[in-house]
Order: C-alpha cells, then sequence, then structure tokens
C-alpha cells in the first residue's frame, strides 16, 4: 500500500529584502510606531510593498509517496533550501499548505548545535537532541555512532581540538542514526572526505531501503542519479518539472547550457576589449551541445567571440581557467601555449578547444574565460561560469563512481616488480 | 511503527493553537533540557574558577555595597545586618538579571540554531533562564555561611523558597522572551538590556530596604514584579512573615509578564528564521 508521505499545495514563501535587510532599526519602528501605535510592534504593519519582496517559493504543489526518494534540484537561489526550510518547520510559508505524515529529520547543515568547548560525547548527546532524538535512544546508539565515526579514541577530548574532519565524522556518524520517517538532506554529504561520504550517501540509500521517505537536496548530479528515483527541478521558485530523475537532471543540465552565455554579455570585465567574449558552451567532438560534462571523457570548451576593433595582423590567445567551489584553482590554458594564434579575427566567431579527455573529478567547478590580444590582457571578464561534472567510467572498469578527494583524476599504467 | 494517525504534522502561514504548541513543547522537553545543561557546563568549563564564579559576583557586590551604603551611608536594612541584608537580596537579584540577559540574547547568540533546525523556539529563552538557577543555589551556600556567622537562623516560611525561585525565573522568563523576541527585530535591544538591568537594580529593593520609599510612592516600586520576590526572600530567609499582599501582587505581574511575553514572541516566532 502506498500511502502519501507529503503533500503540499501551493506553498509560496515571500522574503522581505531591500533597504532594511531583514532586522529593522529600533528608530524606524519608533517613528512608525507614534503613526499606528502597536500595530508595528505586533507585526500587524501596513502590508510591505511589492517591490521590497521576493518570492523565494511560488506556489508548489507536489506529493511524495512513503518511500519515495527524490531529489530537488535547481540553481543557486531556485528555491530549494527555502522549500526545505519549510518542510521542517524552520520558517513558516507565506501561503499554502503543507501535511507531513511521520517523524520529520532534517538535515540542513551538519553539526548545528556542537559545542567547541564540550567533549565529542557530550556533543553526541546534545546534538542527537537538537535533531531531536530522545535520549534513550542515543543511548542505544551510542556505541554503533561512535564505531560508525572511527574516532571512538576521541570521546573525551574537547570538540574544539578536532580536526575539521573529525568534527565531520563525528556529526556526520550522530545524523546518520537519525531514524525518522521522513528525511531531509540538503548539500551537506557534499562535504568530507570521498570514503566518508560514500559511506555516508549508502547510509541515505538504506534509509530509502527500508521504507523512508527522503528528500534530498543537491548539486551532485551523480548522487542525485544513483539515490533519487524522482526529481523536482526548481527555477526561480517555480516547479517547472516534476518527474524521473533522469530526465530533470538533463533538463537542468540542458537549462545551465542555455542560460550561462548571458552572464558574459552583462558583466564587470577588464582589458581594452578589442574582441569580446559572448557565449560559452560546452560541445561534443562532433560539435553537438554537450548536455554534460563526464569525467574521462571528451570535451569541447567553445567560446564565442565579437571582433570590436581588433586588426587582422594581431595575434589573438583564448585562454580558458578551471577552478573549483573553493576558488582553487586547477589549470590555466592559453592557446599560446601549444603555440596557437588566431589572426584576422571576422566579426563574428567560435574559438573551440576539444580536450581528449576531461580528468576532472565530479562534482562543480567554474571557468574563466581570458583573451590577449598582441601580448596585453583585452578581454576578462569578471564571471565564474559553472560547469558540472559527472560521475562516468573514467576508468573502463564499468564503475561509475569516482573518488572525489580532490578535483583531479589520473589514471596510467600500475605494474609490479619482483626484487627477487 | 509509531507512524500512527496521530503523527500528522500540518504547516501553514499561521501558527497552530496554543494546544497544539504546549504539545510540541512537552516533545522537545529534552531538548530543553540539554540546552540548559550545556549552558552550565560550557560556563563551568571556560573558566578556570569554574562554579566560583556564581559565588565571586555577588560576594563582590555584597563588599562594594556594604562598605559604600552600609558603611558610609548608613543605609537602614530592617534591623540586620547590612551585609547580610544586601547580599540575601542580591542572591535573587544576580540570578535576575543574568537570567534576563541570556534569555534577552539566546535567540541571536543562537542563530544557526534557529535558522537551521526547527524546535519550538520559546525552549531557547527558557533554557538560558534555567542554566542559572544553578549558580542561585551555588551562591546560597555563602549565604548560609554567612548565617551561621551572624547567628540568624531562617523562619518557618522558608518553605516557600523553592516557590519564590519558581515565581523568580518565570519573572526572568516573562521578560526575557520580551526581549528576546525583540532583539531579532531590532538588534539595538542588545544595547539596551545592560542598560535596563541597571535601571531595574535600582529600582528593587535590594542595596536599600523598601521602608525607605515614602508610604505615597511605595505602590510604585510594588509594581515591580522583583520587589515583591527581593522583600519575600529576606523575609523567608532571615526571619519574619512574607508580605502577603505584595508578593501576590508580584505574582500577579510576573503572570501578567510571562503571558504578555508569551503571547508577543509567538506572534514573532514565525519571522524569526527569516529576519535573524
Ligand atoms: N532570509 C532571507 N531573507 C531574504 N531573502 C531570502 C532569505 N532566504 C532566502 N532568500 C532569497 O530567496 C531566494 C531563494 O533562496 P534559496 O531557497 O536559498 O535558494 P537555493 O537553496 O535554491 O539556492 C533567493 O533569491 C534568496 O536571496
Amino acid at each position: 500500500m502506498s500511502t502519501t508521505a507529503i503533500k503540499t499545495e501551493g506553498i509560496s514563501k515571500r522574503y522581505r529584502i531591500g533597504a532594511s535587510e531583514g532586522y529593522r532599526t529600533f528608530r524606524e519602528t519608533l517613528t512608525d510606531a507614534v503613526k499606528a501605535p502597536f500595530k508595528r510592534l505586533a507585526g500587524l504593519g501596513h502590508p510591505v510593498p511589492e517591490n521590497e519582496t521576493v518570492w523565494a517559493l511560488n506556489d508548489v504543489s507536489f506529493e511524495v509517496k512513503k518511500g519515495e526518494v527524490l531529489g530537488i534540484i535547481g540553481r543557486n537561489g531556485a528555491g530549494k533550501s527555502t522549500l526545505l526550510k519549510i518542510l521542517s518547520r524552520i520558517t513558516r510559508p507565506t501561503r499554502g499548505r503543507v501535511e507531513l505524515r511521520g517523524r520529520v529529520g532534517s538535515l540542513l547543515e551538519v553539526g548545528t548545535g556542537f559545542h567547541p568547548e564540550l567533549t565529542g560525547h557530550e556533543n553526541i548527546y546534545l546534538y542527537g537532541a537538537v535533531l531531536g532524538m530522545k535520549s534513550w535512544e542515543i543511548s542505544r546508539k551510542f556505541k554503533e555512532i561512535v564505531e560508525f565515526s572511527e574516532i571512538g579514541r576521541f570521546m573525551d577530548t574537547p570538540v574544539k581540538r578536532y580536526s575539521s574532519g573529525m568534527y565531520m565524522r563525528l556529526a556526520f556518524s550522530v545524523a546518520a542514526h537519525l531514524e525518522p520517517e521522513i528525511l531531509l538532506v540538503d548539500e551537506v554529504l557534499a562535504v568530507g572526505d570521498a570514503a566518508f561520504q560514500k559511506k555516508c550517501l549508502g547510509k541515505v540509500g538504506a534509509a530509502a531501503g527500508e521504507g523512508r521517505t527522503v528528500i534530498f537536496v543537491s548539486h551532485n548530479m551523480g548522487a542525485l542519479e544513483t539515490l533519487c528515483h524522482r526529481g523536482i527541478l526548481l527555477e526561480g521558485g517555480c516547479k517547472v518539472f516534476d518527474g524521473g530523475i533522469h530526465e530533470a537532471v538533463s533538463k537542468y543540465l540542458a537549462k545551465s547550457l542555455e542560460t550561462d552565455k548571458s552572464p558574459l554579455e552583462n558583466c564587470r570585465r577588464r582589458g581594452a576589449g578589442k574582441m569580446r567574449a559572448v557565449g560559452f558552451r560546452l560541445e561534443t567532438p562532433g560539435g553537438l551541445p554537450l548536455e554534460a560534462a563526464k569525467s574521462g571523457e571528451p570535451a569541447a570548451f567553445c567560446f564565442d567571440f565579437e571582433n570590436r576593433s581588433c586588426g587582422p595582423e594581431e595575434r589573438v590567445s583564448v585562454s580558458f581557467s578551471v577552478q573549483n567551489e573553493r576558488e582553487f584553482g586547477l589549470f590555466h590554458y592559453y592557446s599560446h601555449f601549444s603555440g596557437v594564434y588566431f589572426t584576422d579575427m571576422p566579426a563574428k566567431s567560435t574559438v573551440r578547444c576539444l580536450l581528449p579527455s576531461l580528468d576532472l573529478a565530479p562534482g562543480n567547478y567554474f571557468v574563466q574565460v581570458c583573451t590577449k590580444v598582441a601580448g596585453e590582457t583585452d578581454d576578462w571578464p569578471q564571471v565564474l561560469l559553472p560547469l558540472n561534472v559527472m560521475g562516468a567510467d573514467f576508468y573502463g572498469t564499468g564503475d561509475p563512481n569516482l573518488s572525489t578527494w580532490g578535483p583531479m583524476l589520473v589514471k596510467g599504467e600500475w605494474s609490479l616488480r619482483r626484487s627477487t | 511503527m509509531d507512524s500512527s494517525e496521530a503523527d500528522i504534522t500540518v504547516i501553514g502561514p499561521e501558527s497552530g493553537s496554543v494546544f497544539v504548541e504546549l504539545k510540541e513543547l512537552l516533545r522537545y522537553s529534552e531538548l530543553f533540557y540539554f540546552l540548559a545543561k550545556r549552558d552550565i557546563k560550557v560556563r563551568y568549563k571556560q573558566t578556570v574558577l569554574g562554579g566560583l564564579w556564581a559565588i565571586i559576583q555577588p560576594a563582590f557586590a555584597m563588599i562594594v555595597f556594604s562598605v559604600f551604603f552600609g558603611r558610609m551611608a548608613h543605609m537602614p536594612s530592617d534591623g540586620l545586618p547590612y551585609p547580610l541584608f544586601v547580599y540575601a537580596g542580591l542572591l535573587p537579584w544576580t540570578y535576575f538579571a543574568g537570567a534576563l540577559s541570556s534569555s534577552g540574547e539566546s535567540l541571536v547568540v543562537g542563530s544557526n540554531l534557529i535558522t537551521k533546525v526547527y524546535f519550538p523556539r520559546l525552549i531557547a529563552p527558557a533554557a538560558a533562564a534555567l542554566a542559572g538557577l544553578l549558580d542561585l543555589f551555588v551562591a546560597s551556600f555563602l549565604l548560609a555561611a554567612m548565617m551561621l556567622w551572624y547567628g540568624i537562623y531562617p523562619g518557618p516560611a522558608a518553605f516557600l523558597l523553592p516557590l519564590l525561585a519558581a515565581l523568580l525565573f518565570f519573572c526572568a522568563l516573562g521578560a526575557g522572551l520580551w526581549l528576546a523576541a525583540l532583539n531579532v527585530q531590532y538588534r539595538d535591544i542588545r544595547y539596551v538590556i545592560p542598560f535596563l538591568i541597571q535601571l531595574w537594580l535600582f529600582s528593587s529593593p535590594v542595596i536599600y530596604p523598601a521602608s525607605i520609599i515614602p508610604e505615597g510612592y511605595r505602590f510604585l516600586l510594588e509594581l515591580n514584579p522583583m520587589t515583591g520576590i527581593i522583600k519575600a526572600f529576606r523575609l523567608c530567609l532571615l526571619g519574619g512573615t512574607p508580605d502577603w499582599v505584595s508578593l501576590l501582587v508580584s505574582a500577579a505581574v510576573t503572570f501578567a509578564l510571562l503571558i504578555s511575553g508569551a503571547w508577543y514572541f509567538r506572534r514573532m516566532e514565525r519571522t524569526f528564521a527569516d529576519v535573524i
């Protein structure tokens, strides 16, 4: 029997933005209070003007059956976190209604409520309580939690002396033993080392296997595709797609290709600007649009250019660089490194660089483009173009689950030379 | 499994009924207890002298007040030795001041908790106010020592002390709820709190006995809920019968403060996570 676990009906959420960013100054209120005593203080004030607000969610309805694993996909600002916050009762919707059947556990951040002065042992109980566990429940699972974390020796050390990795492990271990009927997970699994991450993803997967309902928000398309059956795509606070996870992911990736052209056209830039990069996209070697870059598969980086005032004799070198989400630069590649200069640029052109194998671990990266004309930096748009890389069969072993320990992947020939 | 029909949560734009909220509070009583325990542990661990601070603070205030008001200004003290008189007042006062400021700050200090997990928000200021009770208990050992020293023993009214402590807690919580909720909306409250506590100290009979206020104005003093509580504390500990009228007025004002505070807190609660 499949019963409904979560039902949302037209939920919308409006946030105040603008001049008075969130909390207001006392003076502002005092002057208002003189005009309309008590009303403001009690939050009954005049309606906020529409232009000072943003609808973070707009009329979103869906139903989730018991035991279903739902992925929520969308770009930054699409309203994913807001949706989870409403479902986990951290904030209330401005309109609409949600019905939840069963105990809800939410992990919007791992380690919320951890106190650095307290020991690992004490923090397990505190964090457990914060996540809504009962203390008998924590006591019962205490051994398991400690074992899962693999840092049993440090249980009596204050958490402030932990490395960030240990901190995460402990927090995750507690969180992983939360056994609600409905589990809401935000991006959190994106941190920690790869092996432990896998262990945690496994735990989420197991939760699903045991008939728990899971809603999972992530930018990690690989994890979404392995864990979820169904995906909802959010865009600007609206639900634009609801269906199979694979279709949702490819819709999302296709959308992010479409929309990533424009940021290059209106952004701050440095340089004289004789040439101008106006578009970026990925292509397959055959020149078809590449919806998703995959680890170890070929990818052509294509940049559309406009020639504004570059003479036919001037030598143009185009570069692109890739950095990870922590803005750590991975590489920067100018065409002239390979001895390639472009001359006689037409009014509109596309510069293409085919990488035979994209040796990046699955994850989110950013691309920057920069152009030199006659040795001078000529166009350097100050914008990070997103690049999502999905896991693929990099090593040719049939296993698409790749290490995300670091951003780069290598492969080579292994051998054993016996010394006797 | 416990996924009974009773376990349905409905989330809408409006706050649930008071009844539902009370049930939620009960359900999260463990978190309440853990948060209070955390506050206590952290306070006692972080400092070298730990629990001794609970005594040092009021003891030091007692010495200063005894020198300036007792010795130099010859403040009357209802026939009691001034140090004992002032310390018996400082005990509830120190708790009140500490609980008021920590519960007033509780939401802002715990903003990370507020924006990332759900729990009935009322728990945060309540746990902060509860944690201070241990300090009150610790500090009362010095009072006991002083009573032995002066040879003054509590009367039969001492059995009222737990009730008084509860009243004190509710009084601090009532005012703390107002401040905590206002603090989320208006950060100026942070600066208002110390100032408010100072003013409140001088309008409570801690340093001086209520009897030095002229008859005609005494009712103003009585409107301050701390007046009745402090007076009763002294009388219970140092002998005599409590002034029932004064205590009842204090209790009434305390509950008015608590109920209005809870009302305002509940009104503002749903915006906490958005504006904090
Ligand atoms: N507390 C807040 N106050 C004002 N605006 C907010 C607040 N939280 C989120 N927003 C706005 O709501 C929109 C959706 O945000 P969010 O749900 O965080 O998106 P996502 O999780 O998909 O990145 C954004 O435009 C964001 O600026």
